[in-house]
Order: C-alpha cells, then structure tokens, then sequence
C-alpha cells in the first residue's frame, strides 16, 4: 500500500501542469493529483509571462497556422522537432479562445478585436496579451479557477518529487518529500506527467523563478527517458541590469520595445545591431540569439555601458506615448528615480527560458511507458532559439495533450502493481538526510556557485576550455553531496530541500554542459568562440541519456 | 559603489521550540537591495538553515514572501535594505508558524494530510 494513489500524477503546477490536470481529469481520470514544491498555480514561469502569447487568431491580419510555424521553424535554425512545433502552433488557437471563455482577458482594439502585435521573428501580429503586463498573473489566475472546479484533482503544495519510480521499464509513480514535515511520501500513479518548467535558475543572471532548477530533467533522464537540445538554453537579450528595480519582472523592457521601439545602444551611445546584419532603425526586430550576441560582443570589445550592458533608451518617445502605453507602470518607474524621457537604462542578456528538454512525440509521451512532459520541461519544439510569444501557448498545448495522453494510457491500465521495494531506497535517502547530518559544506553555498558557475563558462559565449573546467567542478560538486551538511529539524528545512535541488541541478547542468562541448559549431543560442560557424552538417539534435552507471552521455537518436 | 551594512533581527526556531529567538545578522548590500535579498544572501554565506518562503524572487507576481517587517505585514522581495536600526522580521502574524519566516500560508485543501 502506497501513501498515495492516482490515475494521474501531474509534477508540477503551473500553466503546463494545472492545464495537464484539468486534461487529465476532462479525458476520464477520477484522480488527478497535482503537486508543486511551491505553491499550487503560483510558482513556476507562467505566472511571470508579462506580455505576448502567440497564436494565429487573424484578429489584425490574415494569418494561419502553418505561417506560425513557418516563423517557429525560421527562429529555431533547423532544428525544431517539427511534429512538436506544429503541434504548438496547431492547437495555440483553441486554446487561447478557451482562456477567453474562462475570461482571462486579453487586452482589445476599441473595435472590440483581441489586440495582436507583432513580436520579433513573427511575419505578422499575432501575440495577444493581458493589459498592463499581466498576461502571467491573468493566465495562472484562470487556471488556478479552472482546476478549483474539478473534483477529481487533488491539489498538494509544498510536495517535491525527489525520484521517479519505474518498475519493468514502466513509470510507475513517484518519491516526494513532504516540506511542511519532512516525510517521504510515495505515490503510485498509472501515469506521471512532468511539468516542472526550465533550468535558467542555474544562471546567475536570471528571470527564473526559484523553481526553474531543472529537477523534472533529472528526474526524467534517472527515469530511463532522453532528453533532446539540452545545449539551447535561450538568454533574453534585454533584462534590466541598471538602476536596481525591485518587484518589477527584468524581463520588462520587452513589452516596452514592443509598443514603443526604443533604441539600443554601446557603451559610446552609438546604435550597433545594424554592424551584426540587423537593422531596426527604431523597430523591435532582432531576434533574441542574434541580440544576445551582439550586446555580449560589444560588451566584451570594451564598448559596454558602465555595469557590464548595453543602454536601452526611449529618451525620444513622446511623454503621452509613453503613458498611454504604461501609464501605472511609468509611475512606478519613477518611484524607482527611473525617468525615461530623461535618461536610459542598462540592459544585459538574461536567462529566460530552456529549449532543451525531455524528448517527447506529439502525444507528449517520452520514450519510458507512462511518462509524459508538458510546457517548457519539453524539448524541442523550438529547436536552437524559441519565438518570441511561443511559452505560454506551449504551456496550454503541450498541457493538453499530455493530460489527455496520460488519461487515456491510466484507463487501459490496471491499479499499480507496486513492486516490493520499489522506491524504498528514495523514500530512505528522504528519512536518513531528514535526521540531520554534520558537516562542512553548505548545498545552499554550492547552489550559488553554480550559478556563477554555469553563468561564466556555460553561458551565452562557450569553449571548449570553460566548458570542460564547468564539468571538472560539476564533478567535483557532486562527489561533496555525501558530505553536505543537514540542519536539525524535519519541518519546513531548507537544507534538506537545498540537498535534492542541488543533486537534480547538478545532473541537469552536466547535460547542458556535455551537449554544448560536443556540438562544435555555433547555431542559435548555443555560441562557441572556438567554433564561431554554423556547419549543415550539424542541423540535428542531440540527445542525453544516463548510463546505468548514472553517467550523463551524450549521442544521437538512436 | 561602498557596501553597506543592514541589521536583520529574525525570527528564529519553531512553534514548540523552547530556544525560540531573535537572531540578528550583519548583512553587507549595495542600494536598492531588499530583505529577499538579504536573506538569500544568508542562506548562501552564512547559515542556510533559515527558512524563508519564496518563489518568483523579484517580480512580486507569488506573493509567497509575504512576512511581518517591524511589525507591518509586507513583501521581503520589495521592501528595501537601510542602514542603521535593525530590522525586525516574523513570520506572518495569524498564521501557524512552521519554522523561522515560514508560516502556513497553504490553502487548507492543498495539504498532504
């Protein structure tokens, strides 16, 4: 007898995973159980989307599917899994006029119209949005309605899953830890679906919320699946550097460009993107691999602004357009000293988001029965460099179908046959390290130096000296984690949670980093210093796996 | 830019803990730097064992971090770091403590058991 049992376990609550509950249970599963070590429908990515979600509804201009993905497959530099991407683009309609049945409010022209702008990379408008900067707040807020609705899902915060359990090479539930108590749990579930969002938290400079550690990649690759792209990790070009905002997204001067334009600048206030073959003359065009490395190069030529960015001005945009755009927030803006008439902003290249992820089919099935992926913990709908507007609507149709897929494989299936011992010896690593443990070194101090880490030699400039130095102290990291120290207590310790967030981000940042040293080449958001050209010969994925030795190993589809 | 020095009194220990304490930490920043920061910088420099809920860190889209700052119920994420008179941190007030900063602030349908 398990702790708990399920149809369908969901890992994970934000868009993709409360999306995949509400699938889940709308396909026939009587008991969907979704978890999130933070709270339910308020950590992870979606909640912090600020602004455009792409889908072709053809509200401002004709517009279809296949020329979102036309557009997806251009920003993704040959490399999208094109089954997933059309998938995306496909469903990205319907389920963005559902959230506007559930009323989540996407902004409109005065002729009643949703609005629909058009981002960088996109051959028409197509992004809708919630007005001012509330699309993600909006979007978990509908959700988390949604799904308080539906007797069948289980809602349980505070649950981190530690281990999958896998019986005869079938998923078969899961290990957590309770944190309010410090307990192992086990949970038996006909079907698993991980929703655990990206790994951008392991940089130093991050949009990330805390979540985004990449556990549900290292559960998945422990599992028996593969994960696909791992070395595309996209940096956002322009999050704010300078002045210090606080409680404001640094993700925000994207709408900003949207609306308004604006100018980007080198440290010496000279326009510069037109010198990297894109000229915006005042227009937000350039895509996000593109800017992230021009402003990376000019920083590094000595010809950065005075905190290591670039500026971003919009000095020449009229005082009413800039209110009329964003009047609460240029309030707020200037409770910060910050006036954009006046003067710039720094802006710099910040982790936003994982192309890379668990390879999945159009179903969301990965190759292990029973286990499913939804949103960003996916890989390969994107390829090299995601589209501007293309998270959210991934979130919404990868949630879909993946609660669909895992509702439909529980209903063949019968009540889990729960080996003896199955998951025991996770369920003993929980209560062992629960007791507290003496020692040296602190998970929470190696946490913060991986970023540092991760940010300087797997970053957005690679080679192969940083990256093999990166796996050196990787490997060094992981052979401290039997000596880390716990604290006394069981309830709510952050240095048990610390622990398992360190071993789960160790093996997710060896994938990105072993992927990044084999692929010598430079395609998207993956830039070698030492391999600066993109080669056709090196227009496939690559796939991580992990030997029964635990190593993380590196190949091609088999 | 100098580093400047903010005084954290916190809540330390647990509901039935009789060594429940104020525990005051030196913590060096730099202007615009906020509580979350302060305590992150904690937990990474000085002693990890301290418990504080967060999760979106910096957007103040969670709205997880939400604790008592001199007596007044704010967001560790934007309240800003000053000089000179400590700062005293609790846990939300009216709501079960767990450990240090972290009160029970999950819905009551949302727990295990």
């Amino acid at each position: 007898m398990r702790d708990v049992e399920t149809d369908v376990l969901v890992v994970g609550a934000g868009g993709a995973g409360m999306y995949a509950a509400l699938a889940a249970a709308r396909g026939g599963a009587g008991r969907v159980l979704l978890v999130d070590r933070s709270l339910v429908g308020r950590g992870g990515a979606t909640i912090m989307a600020q602004m455009t979600v792409a889908a072709s509804l053809a509200e401002e201009s004709s517009d279809d599917p296949e020329l979102h993905l036309a557009d997806t497959l251009a920003a993704g530099r040959g490399l999208c899994a094109e089954a997933l991407a059309a998938a995306l683009c496909g469903d990205a309609p319907a389920r963005i006029r559902e959230m506007e049945e559930w009323r989540v409010g996407w902004a409109r022209r005065a002729d009643g119209r949703i609005a629909q702008i058009a981002a960088p990379g996109h051959s028409r408008p197509r992004c809708c949005y919630v007005d001012v900067l509330n699309t993600g707040p909006a979007v978990a807020a509908t959700l988390r309605r949604q799904i308080g609705r539906v007797a069948a899902i289980r809602r349980v915060s505070n649950l981190t899953v530690t281990d999958l359990v896998t019986a005869g090479g079938e998923a078969i539930g899961a290990v957590a830890v309770d944190i309010a108590t410090g307990a192992a749990v086990t949970i038996a579930a006909k079907a698993t679906v991980i929703a655990t969002g990206g790994l951008t938290r392991l940089y130093r400079r991050t949009s990330a919320s805390a979540n985004m550690g990449g556990d549900g990649y290292a559960l998945a690759l422990a599992a028996g699946a593969e994960l696909v792209d791992m070395e595309f990790v996209q940096f956002f070009p322009i999050g704010h550097l300078a002045p210090r905002l606080v409680g404001m997204d640094p993700i925000m001067w994207d709408p900003f460009r949207y609306k308004l334009g604006g100018r980007l600048l080198n440290g010496a206030g000279r326009e510069f993107l037109a010198g990297y073959g894109s000229d915006e003359s005042g227009a937000y065009t350039t895509p996000r691999d593109l800017a992230t490395y021009a402003i990376a190069t000019e920083v590094a030529a000595g010809r950065g602004s005075p905190n290591g960015g670039v500026y971003l001005s919009f000095e020449h945009v009229p005082r009413a357009e800039l209110e009329t755009a964003f009047g609460p927030v240029i309030d707020r803006l200037a409770r910060h000293g910050i006036d954009l008439n006046r003067a710039p902003v720094e802006v710099s290249p910040i982790a936003h988001y994982h192309m890379g992820g668990i390879a999945v089919d159009e179903r969301m099935a990965s190759r292990v029965p029973g286990l499913y992926a939804a949103g960003e913990a996916v890989g390969g709908a994107n390829g090299a460099n995601r589209l501007s507007g293309n998270a959210i609507p991934e979130a919404l149709a990868f949630g879909e179908r993946a609660g669909r897929s895992a509702a439909a494989y529980a209903a063949g299936r019968p009540a889990v046959d729960w080996p003896h011992r199955a998951g025991a010896d996770a369920a003993d690593r929980i209560v062992r390290l629960a007791e507290g443990r003496r020692g040296e070194i602190a998970a929470a101090a190696l946490l913060d130096e991986l970023r540092d880490l991760m940010q300087a030699r797997v970053g957005p400039f690679r080679t192969a000296a940083g990256l093999e130095c990166a796996l050196a102290r990787l490997a060094a990291m992981r052979a401290a984690l039997p000596e880390i120290a716990i604290a006394p207590g069981r309830a709510c310790n952050p240095t048990l949670a610390d622990w398992f967030e360190l071993r789960a981000g160790l093996t997710a940042a060896e994938a990105v980093a072993r992927a990044a040293l084999a692929r010598t080449e430079s395609r998207g958001a993956h830039q070698r210093e030492d391999f600066p050209e993109t080669h056709p010969s090196w227009a496939r994925s690559q796939r991580v796996r992990m030997a029964a030795d635990g190593d993380v190993e590196v190949g091609f589809l088999r | 830019m100098t580093a400047k020095i903010a005084r954290l009194r916190v809540r330390r220990g647990t509901p039935d803990d009789p060594a429940a304490r104020y525990e005051e930490f030196a913590v060096p920043f730099e202007d615009g730097a906020t509580v979350l920061d302060g305590l992150i910088w904690v937990r990474a420099r000085f002693d990890p064992s301290l418990a504080i809920r967060y999760s979106c860190i910096n957007a103040n889209v969670c709205k997880e971090c939400t604790i008592a700052i001199d007596g007044r119920v704010a967001y560790a994420c934007t309240t800003r770091l000053h000089e000179g008179t400590p700062m005293t941190l609790d846990p939300l007030p009216g709501k079960p403590q767990l450990r240090d900063l972290v009160s029970e602030t999950r819905p009551p349908r949302e727990k295990l058991t």
